[in-house]
């Protein structure tokens, strides 16, 4: 188990070297030699703040020797500095990362209780008229882009209310708990909703499928056969068993999204990571995106080696591997 | 949309005698290949054939565009303030003139929507193709070359999967500029390292079968191995994949346009269209906003019901590899 | 393709030579950094000859190693160490594209008629691709070709177009030997044929089998598990034990004088088809399990199973040569061979059975896994 582990850990290292590598060729050898001080310094740098930002950055330096110094703050937790907005891209981060973490754990909490449990319901009463309701409108979800349901949802519930005089959510931004809870909570349930939508359509369409495949295996019909009670059939014994690739994509879900859940954020103007990555795209503020796109890729990998921990747990075949 | 599939007809169960064999030798006899088995289960299923005919229509649409266009007089990229906006400049609701609106530009947005079809589908197909041969031909090599090929390339899905891809997409193009093509390749070539690692999986349990033992015994190089002998096997998967991957690939374009990275304007693009649609559906301009959401969702949900259809009859066992 | 039977060539007279092959799998460690590499001794010096037109049976328990052997000899396996001539030409280390040239003349005939062919292609190009890979024929050539070698073995040619699942197990194993001889091969290896079809499709199997060679002077290696089978096909018998030949015999020898105690013990398994005999037949009843053949029993490696098992088997290992005035081409490995008329069933090994357990360190009855501990070949 020890050994799986140190395995995988080696392996994320390996692959959050070779982002770093890639990170580091798009961005400081991609716009060629002379446009790269140009584009880390940001639009609308004057001349000066280009010289100084490539002699802060050993832009003059061979190309190793960038790399090495890049590596080197990486490994000492700096991500860099940002000159469009003159602040380190760690604050600019810190600011930003809360923000995706309450959309983030609001909405995953919503879409595994919706998603698992319609999945269990259509499992155990498969073909019925729930079954087969849920699975359209898990159909119809699936299909919907993240931002059309964000802009519909915001279209009836933010325009339509407010011209008719309800004033219940925002329209956009974001309002920290601290200052105040309940505005915090209104603003975050059509983003919420928005997420958790779509996604539990993926989930209840995984656990229906999971659970379905292990209904049939014998062990369960021996339980019955036994004379368990049927509520505790299902929960304790089929859901277990089904739970695995559910808990897998989750943990891969969840590392993906706290990356930032880009569009949601941008649909409701929430300054997430994702709304601050695409910003600084836009206003070509490279390091913020670099240091964006390190943190996204390290979510994965970590969130991937905790969901084959747990995998290995759960399932001890793994480990024989 | 999975129907049941009780009614489909079972297989030929028992092999003719000999006796049998003799008699028809005289009929001409055609195997009936597992493709054309789980055709004829497609056939049956009614949902996926409304769907398949929606498609069929949005595809029409889209290559009629200029026919819709000339019909009402209205050219994509013409914009109309005289009859298009109101007097104070807002787009106008539909009418006799302009069936779905017009936008906060005063173009129609009915032909608006016909030529954005064609952007769609044309990346949907385009990517997901692109995405399918690279994914398949990587997990073939992958899988059967083994060792230090293997490993690299299955390395290099690693990496692939773990970029957040929208952020790496926006730079990409951010850094090349924009066009149809770049948008094609970038949703290409992120996209096939999940189809390699599936196709790698089943090339690796196959590899070990007797047939391929028995290919290589009669001197058959790999590279026949792979492509006569392990490709129509792991087909079925793939081609089920692709039915997942073009709703996937028209969503992600939209996604990308509505950001401000994909098609550059004034090309016609339903992503773009409700991205400036944003901008004014708070002062009621509603159509601006629905008509080219619900194109767009139509379009993708009749494609996941037929993928749905198509799963479910070529692989009605249910393989859970992609739920 | 003519119907001529092939001659063969006076004084080349053996087709196929195989000289102490032996073919050693690594078996991976569970450790992270491998600090020792354990392999399976499938194949332990084997050496044999097969001549021209006959057929040499191969017989062994499972896991014996003959199926390693028939694909080292085709090479679909790199040899460890060894030679393979075949034809007078030595075979043992060509590379792929060297070997092909050869394919053509020495094929193989598969044991899963459900596995060894291809569901997803018709069967016409299934037993086209020798033609295809090969590039002899194209079209409506190969075409003809393929049907006239789908009536050779029995089929229908109009079922040229049909999928292997439908036909029978039988049906599927002729579609095998219409791929086998697509190219009329001078040597065929049939890793038993007939294991998984029921008896009576067997001897169908068997008898098209014994047809082919008449017509076309086919030399045969056949490879079996079932005795009365092995029996009936071929000219000469070896039994293999653990990577092993322990006895090779005429088969008419071998049945009447079994030297080998192992043989022994196979042949008195046999069932005998009259109800009124079976009852007087002597079972020979073998102690334990085939041992691992990670780390195999020092000296004669029968000898943890052996009923006349003594301390002289333990430590020297026998080496395969006629043994009690036998001909030259009846040979056995064995220190202590069996006599004509002696009866097995009274023997009693002379070593403890304490012993035995040090050697392989697996206890009789014991499952055997590939971790074999206090084996004398570790460390």
């Amino acid at each position: 188990m020890v050994r799986f582990l140190i395995r995988r850990i080696l392996q994320g290292i390996l692959v959050m070297w070779l982002v770093t590598v890639s990170v580091f060729l798009i961005f400081f050898v991609g716009p060629g030699p002379s446009s790269v001080a140009r584009a880390l310094a940001g639009k609308s740098a004057t001349p000066q703040v280009v010289a100084e930002v490539s002699h802060r950055l050993l832009l003059d330096r061979p190309l190793y020797v960038q790399y090495g110094h890049f590596l080197w703050l990486l490994l000492h937790g700096n991500l860099g500095y940002s000159f469009y907005h003159s602040e380190s891209v760690n604050s600019i981060i810190a600011a930003a990362f809360p923000i995706t973490l309450s959309l983030v754990i609001g909405a995953s909490i919503l879409w595994v209780l919706m998603g698992v449990l319609s999945g269990v319901l259509s499992a155990v009463r498969a073909r019925s008229l729930m079954d087969r309701t849920f699975t359209v409108l898990a159909l119809f979800f699936y299909s919907m882009p993240t931002f059309v349901l964000g802009l519909l949802l915001l279209l009836v519930f933010y325009y339509e209310f407010t011209i008719h005089g309800i004033h219940l959510f925002p329209g956009s931004g974001y309002t920290s708990f601290t200052t105040n809870p309940g505005l915090w909570f209104r603003g975050l349930v059509l983003p919420w909703l928005t997420l958790s939508l779509v996604q539990a359509a993926i989930y209840t369409r995984l656990t229906r499928g999971s659970m379905l495949d292990v209904m049939g295996e014998d062990y369960i019909r021996t339980a019955r056969a036994k004379g368990m009670p049927e509520r505790r059939v299902i929960f304790r014994h089929e859901l277990r068993a089904a739970l695995t690739p559910i808990v897998t994509q989750f943990g891969i879900d969840v590392g993906v999204l706290l990356g930032g859940a880009i569009i949601t954020e941008y649909v409701f103007g929430m300054p997430g990571l994702g709304f601050t990555a695409v910003q600084a795209i836009q206003e070509q503020d490279l390091p913020v995106v670099i240091g964006v796109v390190i943190v996204a890729a390290a979510a994965v990998v970590v969130a991937n080696i905790i969901v084959d921990a747990l995998y290995a747990v759960l399932d001890p075949r793994v480990r024989l591997h | 949309m999975s129907q049941s599939l009780a009614s489909a007809a079972p297989p030929p169960t028992e092999p003719p005698s000999p006796a049998v064999i003799e008699g028809t030798a005289a009929k001409k006899i055609e195997g009936r290949s597992p493709w054309r088995l789980g055709l004829e289960r497609l056939v049956r299923d009614r949902a996926a054939m409304i769907s398949l005919g929606v498609i069929i229509l949005i595809v029409l649409m889209a290559i009629f565009a200029p026919v819709i266009a000339a019909l009402t007089g209205h050219g994509p990229d013409q914009q109309f303030a005289a009859t298009g906006l109101t007097a104070i400049g807002q787009p106008k609701g539909p009418n006799s003139t302009f069936l779905l609106g017009t936008d906060n530009l005063g173009r129609d947005v009915f032909v608006r929507i016909a030529y954005g079809a064609r952007i769609s589908l044309i990346v949907g197909v385009a990517a997901t193709a692109l995405t399918i041969i690279i994914g398949a031909v990587a997990g073939l090599i992958s899988g059967y070359f083994g060792g230090l090929t293997d490993t690299l390339i299955a390395r290099f899905i690693d990496w692939l999967l773990a970029i957040p891809f929208l952020l790496f997409a926006i730079s990409l193009v951010v850094i090349i500029g924009p066009s149809l093509v770049v948008v094609i390749i970038v949703i290409g070539f992120f996209g096939w390292a999940s189809v390699g690692r599936i196709v790698r999986g089943q090339v690796l349990s196959i590899k070990e079968k007797e047939y391929i033992e028995a290919a290589r015994a009669l001197g058959a190089n790999p590279w026949r191995i792979m492509f006569v002998d392990i490709l129509p096997n792991v087909m079925a998967p793939i081609i089920v994949y692709a039915t997942l991957l073009i709703p996937l690939a028209i969503v992600t374009e939209a996604s990308l346009s509505y950001l401000g990275v994909g098609i550059p304007p004034p090309t016609p693009d339903w992503g773009q269209m409700i991205n400036d649609a944003q901008n004014v559906y708070q002062y009621g301009a509603w159509w601006f906003l629905v008509f080219p959401s619900i194109a767009l969702l139509v379009t993708t949900l009749s494609f996941n019901i037929l993928g749905d259809g198509v799963r479910d009859a070529f692989d009605p066992r249910g393989d859970r590899l992609f739920v | 393709m003519s119907n001529e039977p092939v001659v063969s060539a006076p004084g080349d007279d053996i087709l196929l030579r195989v000289e102490n092959v032996v073919k050693y799998f690594p078996v991976s460690s569970s450790q992270l950094f491998r600090r020792q590499r354990d392999f399976v001794h499938a194949v332990e010096g084997v050496s044999l000859e097969v001549r021209r037109g006959q057929t040499l049976g191969l017989v062994g328990e499972t896991g014996c190693g003959k199926s390693t052997l028939a694909r080292c000899i085709m090479r679909l396996y790199d040899l460890t160490s060894g030679k393979i001539t075949f034809d007078g030409h030595d075979i043992s280390t060509l590379s792929r594209r060297s070997m092909r040239p050869y394919r053509r003349d020495m094929q193989m005939i598969f044991q899963d008629p459900y596995g060894s062919l291809n569901p997803r292609r018709r069967v016409g190009s299934i037993i086209g691709d020798p033609f295809a890979i090969h590039k002899i024929a194209s079209g409506q050539e190969r075409k003809k070709k393929v049907q006239e070698v789908m009536e050779l073995v029995g089929l229908n040619p109009e079922h040229f177009n049909r999928f292997p699942a439908e036909f029978s197990g039988g049906q599927r194993q002729r579609i095998g030997v219409a791929r086998a001889l697509a190219f009329r091969p001078k040597l065929v290896i049939c890793d038993e044929p007939v294991s998984a079809l029921d008896v009576s499709i067997q001897a169908q199997i068997i008898n098209l089998l014994a047809d082919l060679q008449k017509e076309f002077g086919l030399t045969y290696l056949f490879i079996a598990h079932d005795l009365s089978v092995v029996r009936h096909v071929s000219d000469s018998v070896a039994v293999m034990y653990l990577g092993q030949i322990s006895e090779i015999a005429p088969t008419s020898r071998l049945w009447d004088h079994p030297r080998h105690p192992y043989t022994d013990a196979l042949l008195s398994a046999v069932p005998v088809p009259n109800p009124d005999h079976a009852g007087q037949q002597e079972r020979i009843i073998l102690v334990g399990d085939v041992p691992s053949p990670v780390a195999p029993p020092s000296g004669c490696r029968f000898h943890p199973r052996c009923p006349k098992a003594a301390p002289t088997c333990v430590e020297q290992e026998p080496v395969l040569e006629p043994r009690l005035g036998d001909d030259p081409d009846h040979r056995t490995k064995c220190h202590f061979p069996v006599a004509d008329g002696e009866d097995l069933s009274l023997a009693r090994p002379t070593i403890s059975a304490e012993a035995r357990i040090v050697e392989t360190g697996i206890l009789a009855g014991d499952d055997t896994s590939l971790t074999a501990l206090g084996s004398k070949e570790e460390s």
